[in-house]
């Protein structure tokens, strides 16, 4: 049923269809929302089977989802930016364990200076983890990317990241259409824990490993997060095949003049220039480059749907012979450029492609139609330099006016 | 497609006033959008939202910088927020105010900007009907007696729906009594203010509390 | 069972611990079939009293439950001494995660087994002094406040003796680490206020609140029985002395435990609800210096100069003893 929903409430009606068995949070902006909505209906009974726990910390959230999932349960959390830096690492200790929760992440920035607002620095900062990390164009993509997460997850045995723009996506309402129970129950498997603790058959479960077997440790986990671009693959075909809708995958492909998601979009041309993204800016690029392509520029636009495992081998194919390339970044990693870019730089090695980082978009700035057909209009002009700060102000930190909103900034 | 933006102060419901205003142009059949802009601001503290329509699916994230519709909720703020902005030729900006237009202009100080001024004394329709300042219905019904993106009928139900019970229905009652409102004052006044469905503002006659 | 008056010639815990009791009285360890939760094959230091009380822990928290206990572990010496891969030391199904959140995972093991209706399996979380005084304060206390089903226990040893004898916050002033050496003005840990982890648990109010020592362990067992026969927050603090942290001799842990009771410097209580219900009176009062001389780390108080650090020792058990009264005889 289609119907205007705020993202929190998509998400967490859609993960309240997926029957977690221990959902447990620590509330912080921009996450709140969605763990309200849950814990309401794990009181008001509209959640069965489900233990809703209110921690202390971030990081005991994530360690009672550790102990859930151990014990056999599908556990799901939720955070954004310092709570995600403060629950660090039981988050490498869940993936080390192999424990596939669910963690839904409103992306936010990280102090100092502390702010609230939206981009992507926290997940990015968790990227060596250990964790998938599946990344929402919109709140329709962010809602079903929590059943394909639940499912590539558990098939895996790999915890999952959700990850949303904080209130670009959370606090915004928009007309999404949600999957029921009833269809949830008939695609995704009921939780089965590959490893539990059971007084039936008991384990023990996250012994010491010294140096004759750490690395070998190490490298089967890596082995089994290469599998893991297969597993997200299939399970979004899967979705799309059950729900009609294109969602999640590896890297989604946009209609070259419609600008419509279109995975069977062809790859592109060595004329081309192609903006790269991750986030809910891939929907404000969409309206953005559409009148450029009517006005004859050749700008094609890819977003990158899955950042771990990085896809490496789609994002090439997508790519097809073009070799101008824009990475929009929503993180900056310090004295280098945008995180994503170094991700897309690696994938690309060997292609000499020209790519172009520009960092968008940090601590809550508007990202505007008008300043990303700038950029591409001056990357077709060679103007563009290799790593640029979208609508920079010079000459310092510009102070806010007083009683300043957006429409003043 | 129509862009809206709502000014107001914290606990005014200036979010809520945009995600019902996004929720009635649904029921009226359109593509809807709701942004709000999130402060880390405190009770009294200007805010905004924002709100688009359109008949094909809305992709943009960007904040509505060029509005056809503003929504003022709080006339404290005509001079402050600075609602005028951005407004596109002829837009409608509708205030919550017991004063009249020629005095919402010189507050704003915008007695050159060429745009449609239609006040309706919200929070008092809103008190005698819910008795808590909160006046988006109101001002909600007021859009919908200016423009056809949204129906009374949609602004009522979408309240109902999020309120059950008696705060949905003063609600609704403050929504009627203020569509009246702006109807009855739109008569007096030629029928101006109205804006045609999928565009911006249009007619010239400008409507206000006589 | 009762744990006062033990109506035999032959005293001590060894003696009692095993088969002149009536078959109902007996120790979990005197039956042949015992769990052996904590089984051979273990790197746990020669003398070490940790893995003495957390073995009989484990094994009365097993038989208590009926064999349906889940464990979650801080971590720590008894982390690493029982779990070297490819092998553990534990029976009962077990997990180790990190050192800070012991409490909260066991707490998401209660969770879930009540999601899923298994309301029989128990879980029992432990960790030393530093994963609970220290860095697991927070989840200990969070998993207190809200009565989560899960019997904590502290084995404390004063001090991160896992990464070689550092000052906890459990360590006594004047106790020398390797980060509080004993020189200087006022060797060995600084003097401070201290830091009561069952006063703290009973600040919380929880339903039962004990401490124990390996001197009684016939006692250790009865709390760990007790404990079990609750549900909601439980905690359990062990005093166990390490023979290398301490410098004391291997053969010395009871001894030295039986000291620390009879001397009047730990005392053995039990608490419900935030009120103090049973205090272990002392038998025989012992001189502090009986609990002190055979350590090491204290040896800077028996030299000149040491004379201040020794009368606050005195002065702390006398504290004790009357806050507890621990003598008897207060009415």
């Amino acid at each position: 049923m289609r119907e205007v929903l705020e993202g929190s409430q998509a998400v967490a009606r859609t993960v309240a269809r997926c029957r977690p068995g221990v959902i447990c949070a620590y509330p912080i902006s921009p996450q709140t929302h969605i763990v309200e909505a849950l814990s309401v209906m794990a009181r008001t009974g509209e959640l069965t089977d489900c233990e809703y726990v209110n921690v202390e910390s971030e990081f005991s959230a994530m360690s009672v989802s550790i102990g859930a999932s151990a014990a056999g349960s599908r556990a799901y959390t939720a955070t954004a930016s310092q709570g995600l830096l403060y629950m660090a690492e039981a988050v490498f200790n869940a993936s080390g364990m192999g424990l596939p929760i669910v963690m839904t992440v409103a992306n936010r920035a990280i102090g100092a200076p502390i702010n609230i607002w939206n981009d992507q620095s926290d997940a990015l900062a968790m990227r060596d983890a250990g964790w998938l990390q599946l990344y929402a164009a919109d709140n329709q993509e962010a809602a079903d990317l929590h059943i394909i997460a639940f499912a590539v997850a558990e098939e895996l045995g790999i915890p999952a990241m959700v990850c949303m723009d904080g209130f670009v996506l959370t606090h915004a309402s928009d007309v999404v259409d949600l999957a029921t129970a009833e269809q949830i129950d008939g695609f995704l498997p009921p939780f089965r824990a590959q490893q539990v603790l059971d007084v039936e058959n008991p384990t023990t479960i996250g012994t010491m490993a010294g140096p004759e077997s750490f690395t070998e440790t190490k490298y089967l986990q890596h082995l089994r997060f290469l599998d893991a671009a297969e597993v997200i693959d299939r399970w979004s075909t899967a979705f799309r095949e059950s729900f009609g809708r294109q969602t999640g995958g590896l890297v989604a492909r946009y209609d070259p003049d419609s600008l419509d998601r279109n995975n069977l979009a062809p790859p592109g041309d060595a004329t081309d220039v192609t903006v790269i993204a991750m986030g809910s800016v891939l929907g404000t690029l969409q309206a953005a480059l559409v009148p450029l392509r009517a006005a004859g520029v050749s700008v094609r636009l890819l977003g990158i749907s899955s950042f771990r495992p990085f896809p490496e081998l789609a994002l090439r194919e997508a790519l097809g012979e073009c070799r101008d390339v824009i990475v929009i970044d929503r993180a900056l990693e310090l004295g280098a450029g945008g995180v994503l870019t170094g991700n897309v730089g690696r994938a690309l090695a060997g292609t000499r492609s020209r790519i172009h980082s520009v960092v968008a978009g940090l601590g809550g700035r508007p990202i505007l139609e008008a300043s990303l057909r700038d950029v591409v209009a001056r990357e077709r002009a060679g103007q563009l330099g290799r790593l640029e700060f979208l609508d920079l102000k010079t000459g310092g930190v510009p102070v806010p006016p007083v009683g300043a909103t957006e429409v003043a900034r | 497609m129509r862009q809206v933006r709502i000014h107001g102060r914290g606990g005014q419901g200036v979010v809520t006033a945009a995600e019902m205003l996004a929720r009635a142009g649904f029921l009226a059949g359109h593509e809807a959008q709701a942004i709000p802009s999130f402060g880390s601001e405190r009770t009294g503290a200007p805010v905004v939202a924002y709100c688009r329509f359109d008949d094909a699916p809305l992709r943009t994230r960007e904040p509505v910088l060029a509005p056809d519709v503003v929504l003022v909720q709080d006339p404290t703020l005509l001079g402050p927020a600075a609602p005028f902005a951005g407004l596109s030729p002829r837009g409608l900006v509708i205030v919550n105010t017991t004063s009249d237009a020629p005095a919402v202009r010189a507050q704003a100080a915008v007695d050159d900007i060429g745009a449609h001024v239609v006040t309706v004394p919200a929070t008092s329709i809103t008190m005698t009907h819910l008795g808590s300042p909160k006046p988006a219905a109101a001002m909600l019904a007021a859009y919908a007696a200016c423009a056809d993106d949204i129906t009374l009928e949609a602004v009522q139900a979408v309240f109902r729906e999020r309120f059950p019970g008696r705060v949905g229905d003063a609600n609704a009652s403050a929504a009627a009594e203020a569509y009246a409102y702006v109807r009855a004052e739109r008569a007096a006044t030629g029928g101006g203010a109205g804006l045609p469905s999928g565009a911006p503002g249009t007619t010239s006659t400008e409507v206000s509390h006589a | 069972m009762s744990t006062v008056h033990i109506p035999f010639l032959q005293t001590g815990t060894l003696a009692v611990g095993g088969r002149l009791l009536r078959e109902d009285d007996r120790s979990v360890q005197s039956h042949a079939d015992r769990p052996s939760s904590l089984t051979r094959g273990h790197r746990a230091c020669q003398g070490c009293a940790e893995a003495l009380a957390a073995r009989w822990v484990m094994d009365t928290a097993v038989d208590a439950a009926d064999g349906k206990l889940i464990v979650a572990n801080a971590t720590g010496c008894l982390e690493v001494f029982s779990t070297l891969y490819p092998e553990s030391a534990w029976k009962p199904p077990w997990i180790h995660s990190v050192f800070a959140n012991a409490a909260a995972v066991a707490t998401g093991i209660a969770s879930s087994l009540h999601a899923q209706g298994k309301d029989d399996v128990r879980v029992l979380a432990q960790g030393g002094d530093g994963g609970t005084v220290d860095i697991g304060l927070a989840a200990v206390s969070g998993m207190f406040e809200r009565n989560d089903d899960v019997l904590y226990v502290c084995y404390d040893n004063q001090g991160y003796m896992n990464t070689g004898v550092q000052r906890s916050s459990a360590t006594p002033a004047s106790a020398r680490t390797a980060t509080t050496p004993a020189v200087g003005h006022q060797p060995g840990a600084p003097v401070g206020q201290g830091k009561s982890m069952p006063k703290i648990a009973m600040a919380h109010e929880i339903p039962y609140v004990a401490t124990a020592t390996v001197a009684d362990l016939r006692d250790l067992e009865s709390k760990v029985r007790t404990a079990m026969s609750i549900h909601g927050a439980r905690y359990l603090h062990v005093l166990v002395p390490c023979p290398l942290g301490w410098g004391a001799s291997s053969a010395e842990s009871i001894a030295l435990s039986r000291a620390a009771v009879q001397s009047g410097i730990f005392a053995v209580i039990e608490a419900r609800a935030g009120e103090l219900t049973e205090v272990q009176r002392i038998r025989e009062l012992a001189p502090v210096e009986d609990y002190l001389r055979p350590q090491q780390r204290f040896a800077h108080l028996f030299k000149p100069g040491g004379e201040d650090a020794l009368d606050r020792w005195r002065q702390l058990a006398q504290a004790n003893i009357r806050r507890y009264d621990l003598l008897g005889g207060t009415p």
